[in-house]
């Protein structure tokens, strides 16, 4: 490899010319923990419904509803699309659900690596369904943490993403979420904060949705206190 | 000029004829109007995203704060970082040059007999011409961001860094999608268009072996990158292909995880007036143990191309502390009236014009630093405090001075240090200099120069261009009011 020889030479050139810069004077360490609790607290909604405003906003649909009906929601979701196939990740906290409540043919689980699956998975499937790490009510935002069981391509690839957020997985804002679940001791491959469908502006500034990701964003929204 | 007949993507442009350029793009009433329109709308739609000027000020000091901490201790958190990025698999490459940078992607595609790689957007990529090196090597590089895409199939040139097809209409869409891509129909629905673009990048995406990204903030604490974007390629780039190579500017560090917030907060709300994108893509090593998707290889190349020059000088520092959110050029009336191409740079506006100098050099760059009236917008709207009208001003005098010649000299020169120095002026300006520093000189050249003001020129260079020609009195103040004083209070003859 040509590179290979010249790339612990260009390393240490770098190195040589950014340690002679001259030091400049001290500067203090950011403040970002400051910044965000010094920042007025928002008020005159609860965080579910600024949650549900913002995501909205960003032309997600939320559906409201409780740990009861949300399979009967999900199928309502299904049936208005005619979803056809529906992709999902097995030994989640809605694998058994889906399990029981969709019919073999309608459920597809996510089993093989991507090489093997690359062809359905781009060709045959309607609609993804994840679960959910929480959100983020300042902006409508979802948290998504993909792993083995729900891959990075199960909420990306198909036309449809069907998400399903607890309410009590709201957070105020990311710097809540990143620091009150100590993101940086323990970061997976991928972590994702996904606002509303994939979206272009690229043509005359014309928004359209569905550019390369999904073209349609379902938050399966499930309240608290009415589960019981 | 119409932006349609610009010059092939890979004949490549030189900020050399910046002068000729604009001058052209300036009598081009149709482009004139879309750079207009386009300009309008982003600082309108930013302007909304900031109301209150005191919470924008106290996130922006933040954010500023953020990148000076970083630049502060640049080598250290590179090594921190390449560190990080070693114990989680990833193959760090340092590259001083654009040749550098692609011999290390030439290499990369070589040992996976790849001839397809899929890419999001990079403007660093497009600093080392990435797609134009790769084919001239039989790889083919593809641009999947839509306006990219549409830039690439006409062999045209990004004309912004945010919005880069701005200048094409859907109607120059419709046609080059119709000619480029097998079986398009001839449509000027724009989500039909949207839908052709889809379509046609989602083979590329399946079959290609290596997705190419660039980087938005890199966290030497986890070994994250951070990848802001709407459109969803960049995650298809990173996730589907066996191999996903990172490339970058090495000023992009940030210390600590939680030090990205600020710079998200500020960078889509300064670029396209959007309070987040759809995705932020927080990418942490490869895929691991188990995992079904992700890259199984993963590089980041990490680019000087001058950044090094501009790190050495305190006094050019903070052009580094860029996010690249083309805030300053959306507000700025020179880029408005003269639009992206003219620049001929991959960073145009006024950050192009403190930047590119450092990567390409003072002597092809030395009329960019001119191109501003100094208006200070620029420095009044970028999200992370630099004050780039004093740099314009910094970098007009290291084009204008040698070193030794400098009102605050460099420890160093910069490249092409000196470049648009005359002899002509240099001289007339140390006449200058002797002559008002001897009052019998400066006495003599003043009852000289009525005299011989038959002698003045008629072409003065620039200022005759517009302006008549400037030519001595027929009386000096000193003899007007010598005459006054004399009781002849009627000047001249």
């Amino acid at each position: 490899m040509s590179g290979a020889a010249a790339e612990p030479r260009a390393r240490a050139a770098i190195f040589a010319r950014l340690r002679a810069a001259p030091d400049v004077e001290p500067v203090a360490v950011p403040d970002v923990a400051g910044y965000y609790r010094n920042r007025a607290a928002p008020s005159g909604e609860s965080r579910r419904e600024r949650f549900v405003r913002n995501a909205r906003s960003w032309r997600a649909e939320v559906i409201e509803t409780t740990a009861g009906d949300w399979p009967a929601a999900l199928d309502a979701v299904l049936d208005a699309r005619n979803v056809r196939r529906l992709l999902a990740g097995r030994g989640t906290t809605i694998a058994d659900t889906l399990a029981a409540r969709l019919p073999a043919g309608r459920l597809r689980w996510y089993d093989a690596p991507l090489a093997s699956f690359k062809p359905e998975l781009f060709g045959a499937i309607d609609a993804g369904i994840t679960t959910t790490l929480g959100a983020v009510a300042e902006t409508g935002s979802l948290l998504l943490w993909p792993d083995a069981a729900e891959p990075r391509t199960l909420s990306l690839v198909q036309p449809l993403h069907i998400a399903v957020l607890h309410e009590s997985g709201l957070h105020e804002t990311l710097f809540d979420a990143m620091v009150g679940q100590g993101w940086a001791a323990r970061m997976p491959s991928n972590a994702l904060l996904v606002t509303g469908p994939s979206k272009t502006a690229d043509i005359q500034r014309m928004l359209v949705y569905g550019a390369h990701g999904p073209r349609e964003l379902v938050i399966l929204l499930l309240r608290d206190g009415d589960a019981a | 000029m119409s932006a349609a007949s610009l010059p092939q993507a890979d004949a490549r442009v030189s900020p050399e004829d910046f002068k000729q350029r604009s001058h052209e793009s300036l009598h081009d009433a149709h482009l004139r109007q879309s750079f207009r329109g386009a300009m309008d709308f982003l600082v309108e739609r930013r302007a909304l995203q900031f109301p209150d000027l005191q919470a924008f000020n106290t996130l922006r000091k933040l954010g500023e704060n953020v990148r000076q901490h970083a630049l502060a201790q640049l080598p250290d958190l590179l090594e921190r970082l390449e560190a990080r990025l070693t114990e989680l698999g990833v193959a760090v490459h340092w590259a001083e040059t654009p040749a550098d940078a692609n011999r290390i992607f030439l290499d990369i595609a070589r040992r996976h007999a790849a001839t397809l790689m899929v890419k999001g957007k990079s403007m660093v990529s497009e600093e080392i011409g990435l797609n134009h090196e790769m084919a001239a090597h039989g790889v083919e590089c593809i641009e999947t961001d839509m306006g990219e895409y549409i830039l690439q199939l006409d062999g045209d040139r990004p004309s912004h860094i945010i919005m880069p097809a701005i200048h094409k209409t859907k109607e120059d869409v419709a046609a080059i999608f119709h000619e480029h891509i097998d079986g398009a129909p001839l449509s000027d629905d724009v989500n039909e268009l949207i839908a052709i673009g889809r379509r046609a990048l989602r083979e590329k995406f399946a079959s290609a072996k290596i997705g190419v990204s660039g980087v938005n903030f890199m966290v030497a604490e986890t070994g994250t990158l951070a990848l802001v974007e709407n459109e969803g390629n960049g995650r298809l780039c990173t996730s589907v292909p066996d191999v996903h190579v990172a490339i970058t500017g090495l000023e992009k560090v940030v210390d600590r995880l939680e030090h990205v917030l600020p710079l998200y907060a500020l960078l889509p709300k300064s670029a396209t007036g959007q309070a987040v994108t759809t995705y932020l893509n927080l990418i942490t090593g490869p895929r691991r143990a188990g995992e079904k998707d992700g890259p199984r290889e993963m590089h980041l190349i990490l680019l000087d191309n001058g950044r090094t020059q501009a790190y050495r000088e305190a006094r050019f520092r903070a052009t580094l502390q860029c996010i690249r959110c083309g805030a300053c050029m959306n507000h700025c009336p020179v880029y408005t009236r003269v639009g992206g191409l003219s620049y001929g740079t991959t960073y145009p506006g006024p950050i192009g014009a403190i930047i590119s100098p450092h990567l390409m050099g003072l002597q092809s760059t030395r009329d960019l630093p001119t191109a501003s009236s100094l208006c200070g917008a620029c420095g009044d709207v970028c999200p992370v405090g630099i004050p780039i009208p004093d740099m314009l001003m910094k970098l007009r005098e290291a084009g204008r001075h040698s070193v030794a010649e400098s009102i605050t000299p460099p420890a160093q020169a910069l490249v092409g240090q000196g470049s648009v120095r005359r002899a002509g002026e240099v001289l007339a300006w140390r006449a200058w200099r002797v002559l008002y520093s001897h009052a019998a000189l400066y006495r003599l050249f003043a009852w000289l120069a009525p005299r011989l003001r038959w002698l003045t020129p008629a072409w003065q260079g620039g200022w005759t261009a517009s302006r008549a020609a400037l030519k001595p009195a027929p009386r000096s103040l000193r003899e007007q009011l010598a005459r006054r004083r004399a009781g002849r209070t009627v000047p001249g003859r």
